[in-house]
């Protein structure tokens, strides 16, 4: 059976309710394009002067910010805490996370949208119980280079001490991890059935299908 | 089976159940605007994909655009790009736009609900999580990040597991000067930015009856900031004399049809919840946001929390942080915090009953000198129509506010209008989160006629205290 398995360092952001105006903020919603958010990732956080789309300079490390501190600024997992990427729906946070090279991200919680859009791209969110994101943060702050290895098909997450964590995806969430498929093409499978049911609503609810009448 | 107004919804739409116990859901109405949308259509070119239906979609630029000096057109050029693609998209697919000198144009939560483009028992989205906002009409509405955006346009459907129901019934009736907008952040404040995750909420009660359509607006409008998706009011006289005689309500050869059917978007007597809070509407005093979170919310008359007083080490935490970002200090009192920017608009607070509130308390007084900019920013080119028939334009240019073209504004700050650093500012929109209004910039969510009376006070004030005195 296919896998994926995901390893790599661990960045402790032990922060709840981190909305996405912070994960990407609104000057660089103006991109038209999917790619090369990584650079502002936690913009406002991570540098000490501010920026948009069109800065060319240098910017300021905030040394202080944890995506700047080695080991975690190699990281590619975010442990996190509850409602991480509430507010604005945008996907441009999940672009910039995975852009930057993010991809898995470990909380008790995540806010809806954040979370379709998150596995639409790709990026794996896991949920685990409060006592064992505690434990996984107080282990990193012993010792910092802190790798993890999860298994998706197994639903496994195991820590550098040999301890194996189990979580909780559906089915298709996985699926959609390990095989990336296309969802429209998916959901065009069901042309004919969207058809029926729009023909048979155009009769029940003509007014829904009127056309614009300018 | 005895049905919640959600499940009702819910079940007219359903096109296909999957084995993975998510749905196919049609969507009728899509909009769209500038920021959320270029990938999307991109993505159809890729794939060479076609647009299901375009007279299922309206498309509006909003979230960028300037709200003064509009002939000369847009000055930012990237701005202007996102703005042009929109529209060349829309020409390409033949999709309607309200371009910026259309009287229609406006923030997209705004004109759906004012042109008749939501109507009762639709499903509706948009790239934008406010989408919530339109529930106030019962359809059920909700964001989409720009992935679904394209999965909308190519498929007229979304894939998507069903949410729970979620009751929030609210009694007795608010007091004067006291808004939705005070009893959403109040909710807010009870059930924390998570409290709705996974659920639609379905705000019931004779509170609720007995508030305007605007009012409701307000209220689902806010659902997101609870963490749901969706927030809807069931369907009673107050919508459907809404609907009638708007741009695009139903014609008259279907209009007795259509609201036949909208009499059943009510939640069914004894309709199962899987969660219900009750909340008295004479509890509710003005509120005003002190954090970084819209839950981080007290009453006009309480004090900035202090962060010693919470046993938890992590929350504690949560607070201090918060009030390092907001420059205020833990018992500090709300009323001692004064403010350099007032911002009245936003999809939550723009409608013109908004701006009749703010333009009541401001009448006859001037914004005070500490206030180096207040903006009225009405929702679209009709409320800004409405407003200036009757002479709201007048009355705050006279105070000292400046009178704006619609758009979202600054309650996101992609224009010109935005927040410098460390500047803090009360304003009418819906989140607070660090750097929203603009890097480093100090966001207060209060009501519009909180936020008139910071204007002209320098700081926050009681309104209810200001009206009794007046």
């Amino acid at each position: 059976m296919k896998n994926k398995i995901i390893e790599g360092q661990v960045i402790p952001f032990d922060q709840s309710n981190i909305d996405t105006d912070a994960i990407i903020p609104k000057q660089y919603l103006k991109s038209i394009k999917k790619s090369g958010f990584g650079p502002f990732l936690f913009d406002s956080l991570r540098y000490t002067d501010p920026g948009d789309l069109s800065t060319t300079k240098k910017r300021n490390i905030n040394s202080k910010f944890v995506l700047n501190i080695k080991p975690y600024s190699s990281g590619n997992i975010i442990l996190t805490n509850d409602n991480f990427g509430c507010g604005s729906s945008r996907e441009h946070a999940v672009w910039a996370l995975k852009d930057f090279g993010i991809e898995a991200i470990i909380s008790t919680s995540f806010a809806d949208i954040f979370y379709r859009n998150s596995f639409k791209n790709g990026l794996l969110l896991i949920s685990i119980k409060k006592d064992e994101l505690d434990k996984m943060f107080r282990e990193i702050t012993m010792s910092p280079k802190y790798n993890l290895t999860i298994n998706i098909q197994n639903q496994t997450i195991t820590t550098p001490n040999d301890q194996v964590y189990s979580f909780a995806i559906s089915d298709s969430d996985k699926e959609r991890i390990i095989f990336e498929y296309d969802d429209i093409e998916l959901s065009l499978k069901h042309k004919d059935k969207i058809k029926i049911y729009e023909d048979r609503m155009k009769l029940l609810k003509p007014w829904v299908f009127e056309k614009n009448n300018d | 089976m005895k049905k919640t107004l959600y499940d009702k919804i819910w079940d007219e739409h359903l096109v296909h159940e999957n084995e993975d116990g998510s749905s196919l859901v049609y969507i009728d109405r899509h909009l769209v605007h500038e920021v959320t949308s270029p990938q999307a259509f991109d993505g159809l070119d890729i794939q060479k994909r076609d647009i299901w239906n375009n007279n299922s979609i309206y498309a509006v630029s909003d979230h960028n655009v300037p709200t003064q000096n509009r002939a000369s057109g847009i000055d930012d050029k990237i701005s202007k790009l996102q703005v042009d693609t929109l529209i060349d998209n829309c020409k390409k697919h033949k999709i309607s736009y309200f371009d910026l000198n259309n009287i229609n144009q406006g923030i997209v939560h705004v004109i759906g609900p004012e042109l008749a483009i939501t109507q009762p028992g639709m499903t509706l989205v948009c790239g934008d999580s406010h989408t919530s906002t339109h529930g106030a009409l019962a359809s059920l509405a909700f964001g989409v990040g720009t992935s679904d955006v394209e999965h909308v346009l190519a498929t007229q459907c979304i894939n998507i597991n069903k949410e729970k129901n979620f009751k929030i019934n609210i009694t007795n009736k608010l007091s004067n000067y006291v808004s939705s907008k005070d009893l959403i952040l109040h909710i807010i404040k009870e059930i924390g930015t998570s409290g709705g995750t996974g659920y639609t909420i379905e705000f019931t009660g004779d509170c609720i009856e007995n508030m305007s359509i605007e009012s409701r607006m307000t209220m689902c409008n806010m659902s997101i900031e609870a963490g749901a998706k969706s927030g809807l009011v069931a369907f009673d006289s107050k919508t459907h004399e809404y609907m009638l005689n708007k741009k695009y309500s139903p014609s008259k050869k279907y209009l007795d049809e259509a609201v036949k059917y909208w009499e059943n978007l009510v939640s069914d007597h004894d309709a199962v919840f899987d969660k219900i809070l009750s909340f008295d509407a004479t509890d509710v005093l003005p509120q005003v946001t002190w954090g970084t979170s819209p839950e981080m919310t007290t009453d006009i008359n309480g004090k900035v929390p202090n962060p010693d007083d919470e046993n938890d080490s992590s929350k504690k935490q949560y607070i201090q942080r918060a009030l390092d970002y907001m420059g205020l200090t833990a018992n500090q009192d709300i009323k001692s915090i004064m403010l350099d920017k007032i911002f009245i608009g936003s999809c939550t607070n723009s409608r013109i009953e908004d701006l009749r509130q703010a333009a009541k308390i401001v009448e006859g007084y001037k914004v005070s000198d500490n206030i180096k900019q207040a903006i009225v920013v009405p929702g679209s080119g009709l409320v800004k129509a409405e407003a200036e028939k009757e002479g709201l334009d007048k009355i705050f240019v006279k105070s000292g506010f400046e009178w704006r073209e619609p758009g979202c504004s600054m309650c996101l700050g992609m224009n010109d209008d935005s927040l410098l650093p460390y500047e803090r500012c009360a304003s009418t929109s819906n989140r607070n989160f660090e750097g929203r209004q603009g890097d480093k910039g100090r966001t207060h969510l209060v009501s519009p006629s909180m936020a008139a009376l910071a204007a002209i006070k320098g700081h926050f004030s009681n309104v209810i205290d200001f009206a009794n005195e007046k």
